[in-house]
């Protein structure tokens, strides 16, 4: 409870504080769900990998049960497993329960954000990224620019060939690193983009933290398709970030005033939809309600803002592609974003609107709903079993034979891309949207 | 001071595969079923060879063994009543070969269930034996636990399918029993080794049958107004010859509670519906499913439908296989029984189950292997009441003894384990339980594996179970 009323001065009103604390941890009625069936431990990438109760899903569910009734301690061996979960979520598409794993691993982390305390070097490495610069788009601007310096003046290359990134171990952390734009995206918040012949829907665009500084591509293709395609697409200008990184890490105090400033970028303009192009976003963004505890002012809101989310490629395949596409002989396999697979249950409408470019032959591989390791920032705190699970996808992607791996976020974007880096294979990998763009036809309406 | 065992288990396994902390033993504790029991060590061999030196540090020390696959199971079968080892054959995933022209593969008994049938799916094969938790049990833990499902009606229990296995006693000895002949000269022990529920060895390697995947599956759906209805149709089923792949019916609360999740289209005012598969070549499955369509309407279906395609057998299927989640979402907990009827019976059953759920104030739900006479009823409770717990016991007691009275058993493929083992004398007299403990006395005469399992025995009070009540907080939130 120390920890708990350290942080009160941080939150809203001192009296909500309370409330607030209470449901950030496992619920009674959601861990209460699981009825140890075991059906999710062959669909969990950490139980595939070590075969221990402690790092499946049951376990963990039984390990909340287990500190929330005080029979284990909120120490460090429930610290451990708890990180060790990749939030992929691949267990609640198994569980014949219902049973909201997601829901209960991030209150779980919120619990242990807030009654334990880490070493200093991770307390201030979190504390530095969740509340000084992922809430910031300044501050995200300035680091993408001393990263870009490092990138583009040679000193990136002189790190790497002087041997001295693997002397820090840093070798596999570098290659994850996204390759920052030379034109941001900040540029564009506030604008407006017409639609190309009749107007079917108006939409604005959720444009994110990091992708504003490494994936402005994407957003640009998005744009370009979604116009194409009859869309009026707004750029809201004081949008931020989603929260949804916050949110995984337990910090949900963060979580929830992005959530709030959010609320009030996306309120007036009178959108059919609010779209984004990353399945980590959009899953966050759909779930906002699950931030406020029924009662909180926010909730409304939140229920209203999250009812217009549509990930890019649900509401292009729902609304129907119009516009004309080129060929584009391509042999095509998907990696399902689990945010999106797992999290918001689409799997079709990315397969559909690959199908729908004419020449591209999609072929899939063995587990392609199984995750590739990315999991937000779990490629950087637990880099070793990231890079496991990323060689098991590699395998799997080599079997089809395919030359791009098309996938739904950039999170899974950055992580395949250096699996080709790192195992040396030549695929090309984009966002659906991305390979949609490219069969654009220039000049069509 | 760590007890020496520990440091021999050690040196075998490495420090990777033995657990002993409070923390990680406690995750042991449970499997698919409302049984509870803490080991003292869990290992995890890779090889057979880590088994037999398992078993001799076991022997040496005392220890009893208990081994376990996904930990699945529904009657407390991987639960280390007794403390000791559990031995968890997860990390021996390994198919070691599949011989396609012969039908048969190599596995050992940690391959989960469905990834043998994927891995062989190219080849048109299948491991036939489809238990609910077929995506998470092991292959290893079907072969203890003798396990069925939906398509046992056709293609038979695991039993049918173990041509050979590769044991290791508690004596320390490695067996080889059967071979890959179908009919093996001499005793069939394989056959009498599948279904012990790990107490007759360690299972370390099985050589399993694979079956041909069908070319044609037609599935119906027939809706009835009473469950008399639906019963004299599967008779008349019977009767005819017809041998459905799958015959399962599920009663009118229970497609209530599923229908409202799944969306199958099953309707809401009915009192039971059967839903069944015909499978073999292509003009022999739909022969037989024009016949069976025609033996639903004249026993009174008001409604029959056939899957026009695979999406639509699929989600009939659906809501047939999330039917126990579908429940669970009416209810904290619930507790899944498993009884034999003949399947004439059922009607009276259904009633008999309704009157009991009405004595304690429990909702019960019920699916049905019509085809074999296995019923599941589903008493719904709260497990963070006390007295309710021991409520849902009782209320399942009183099932089952309802099932043997009508000539019925104690188990349909469920096992014994530790939850059925004080049920055994309604079935079996002192005489039958005495061979039975005799034959498990030559594999197993130490009674070092899995202690406490298949026979009665009195249950202590730490045993007397029940959750811990919700903490505060979660009552408030």
């Amino acid at each position: 409870m120390a920890a708990n009323s350290a942080r009160t001065g941080e939150m809203d009103p001192a009296s909500a504080a309370l409330d607030v604390f209470a449901a950030d941890r496992p619920q009674y009625a959601d861990y209460s769900r699981c009825v140890h069936c075991g059906l999710c431990l062959n669909h969990c990438p950490t139980y595939r990998l070590w075969h221990v109760e402690a790092d499946s899903p049951r376990g963990r569910i039984r390990q909340m049960m287990l500190v929330d009734q005080g029979q284990l301690a909120l120490g460090p061996s429930y610290v451990t497993h708890i990180d060790r979960c990749l939030d992929c979520r691949a267990c609640e598409t198994a569980c014949p329960s219902g049973v909201e794993y997601g829901k209960l691993v991030e209150a779980a982390r919120a619990q242990i954000e807030q009654g334990y305390r880490r070493p200093w070097p991770a307390r201030i490495a979190r504390d530095w990224a969740f509340r000084r610069l992922l809430p910031q788009p300044r501050r995200i601007a300035a680091a993408a620019r001393l990263l870009r310096m490092y990138q583009r003046s040679g000193l990136g290359r002189l790190a790497r060939a002087t041997g001295i990134l693997r002397l820090l171990g840093l070798r596999d952390r570098e290659r994850l690193l996204p390759k920052v734009d030379s034109e941001f995206f900040f540029s564009e918040l506030g604008k407006t983009f017409p639609a190309r012949g009749t107007r079917r829907a108006r939409v604005a665009l959720f444009a994110g933290c990091v992708a504003q500084v490494a994936f402005s591509e994407l957003h640009r293709a998005t744009i370009r398709v979604l116009q194409a395609n009859g869309c009026e697409v707004v750029v809201p200008p004081r949008q931020v970030c989603c929260g949804a990184l916050a949110s995984h890490a337990g910090v949900r105090d963060v979580a929830r005033d992005l959530a709030r400033e959010n609320f009030a970028a996306f309120e007036d303009g009178d959108f059919d939809a609010i779209l984004t192009s990353a399945a980590g976003c959009g899953s966050a963004l759909k779930e906002y309600p699950q931030l406020f505890p029924s009662g909180d002012p926010a909730r409304e809101p939140a229920a209203c803002f999250s009812g217009k989310v549509r990930d890019v490629t649900e509401f292009l395949a729902s609304l129907g592609l119009t516009a004309p596409l080129g060929r584009l002989p391509l042999r095509v396999t998907y990696q399902d974003s689990c945010h999106l697979a797992h999290g918001q249950g689409i799997r079709e409408a990315p397969r559909a609107l690959l199908c729908a470019i004419p020449g591209v032959e999609l072929v899939e591989m063995p587990l392609a709903e199984q995750c590739c390791g990315s999991a937000g920032v779990y490629n950087v705190t637990q880099t070793k079993t990231s890079l496991e699970l990323l060689a098991l996808k590699m395998d799997a992607i080599r079997e089809t034979g395919a030359q791009v791996i098309a996938t739904a976020n950039p999170g899974c974007i950055l992580q395949l891309r250096a699996g080709t880096a790192i195992h040396g294979t030549s695929q090309e990998v984009l966002h659906v949207v991305e390979l949609l763009d490219r069969a654009l036809v220039p000049g069509s309406p | 001071m760590p007890p020496p065992i520990l440091h021999e288990l050690k040196h075998q396994l490495g420090p990777e595969g033995v657990l002993y902390q409070p923390e990680d033993l406690l995750l042991y504790e449970y499997d698919g079923s409302v049984e509870r029991g803490r080991p003292d060590f869990v290992v995890f061999p890779r090889r057979t060879e880590d088994v037999v030196a398992i078993v001799g540090a076991a022997r040496r020390h005392g220890v009893p063994l208990v081994g376990r696959g996904a930990g699945t199971g529904l009657s407390g079968g991987a639960i280390a009543r007794r403390g000791g080892i559990v031995v968890s054959f997860a990390r021996m995933n390994r198919i070691l070969d599949v011989d396609v022209e012969n039908r048969r593969a190599r596995v050992q008994p940690g391959v989960v269930n469905s990834d043998l049938s994927v891995a062989v799916a190219r080849a048109n094969l299948h491991f036939a034996p489809d238990p609910s938790s077929q995506k998470a049990c092991t292959i290893g833990g079907n072969v203890s636990e003798n396990s069925g499902g939906p398509h046992t009606l056709a293609y038979g229990v695991t039993t049918s399918h173990v041509l050979a296995l590769e044991v290791v006693l508690p004596t320390g000895e490695l067996l080889h029993l059967g071979n890959s002949a179908v009919d093996t000269p001499g005793y069939d022990l394989p056959g009498l080794f599948v279904g012990t529920e790990g107490t007759f060895g360690l299972v370390t390697e099985i050589t399993v049958k694979l079956t041909p995947l069908p070319e044609a599956v037609q599935t119906l759906m027939a809706v009835y107004d009473t469950v008399d209805e639906a019963t004299e149709t599967v008779a008349e089923i019977t009767a005819r010859g017809i041998t459905p792949a799958a015959c399962e019916m599920l009663d009118g609360w229970t497609i209530r509670a599923v229908e409202s999740f799944v969306h199958a289209g099953f309707p809401l005012d009915c009192s039971a519906i059967l839903l069944i598969d015909l499978d073999g070549i292509r003009e022999e499955a739909a022969a037989q499913a024009e016949e069976t369509l025609a033996v639903c309407q004249r026993h009174g279906a008001r409604e029959v439908r056939v899957a026009r395609d695979g999406a639509e057998r699929e989600l009939l299927w659906k809501g047939r296989k999330n039917a126990f989640g579908a429940i669970g979402r009416l209810s904290p907990t619930y507790y899944t029984q498993d009884g034999v009827i003949p399947r004439t019976k059922l009607p009276v059953t259904l009633r008999r189950i309704g009157e009991i759920g009405k004595k304690y104030g429990f909702e019960i739900g019920n699916i049905f292997h019509a085809g074999d006479g296995n019923l599941h009823p589903i008493i719904l409770f709260d497990a963070s009441q006390e007295q309710q717990f021991r409520n849902a016991v009782a209320a399942a007691d009183e099932i089952i003894a309802f099932c043997v009275e009508l000539g019925g058993a104690i188990t349909g493929e469920h096992g014994v384990g530790m939850e059925k083992d004080r049920l055994m004398p309604l079935l079996f007299s002192e005489e039958d339980l005495s061979l039975m403990r005799r034959v498990r006395d030559i594999f197993n005469p130490e009674d070092l594996l899995n202690p406490g399992k298949v026979f009665p025995v009195l249950k202590s009070c730490g045993e007397i179970r029940a959750r811990p009540a919700p903490a505060k907080s979660g009552v408030r939130a």
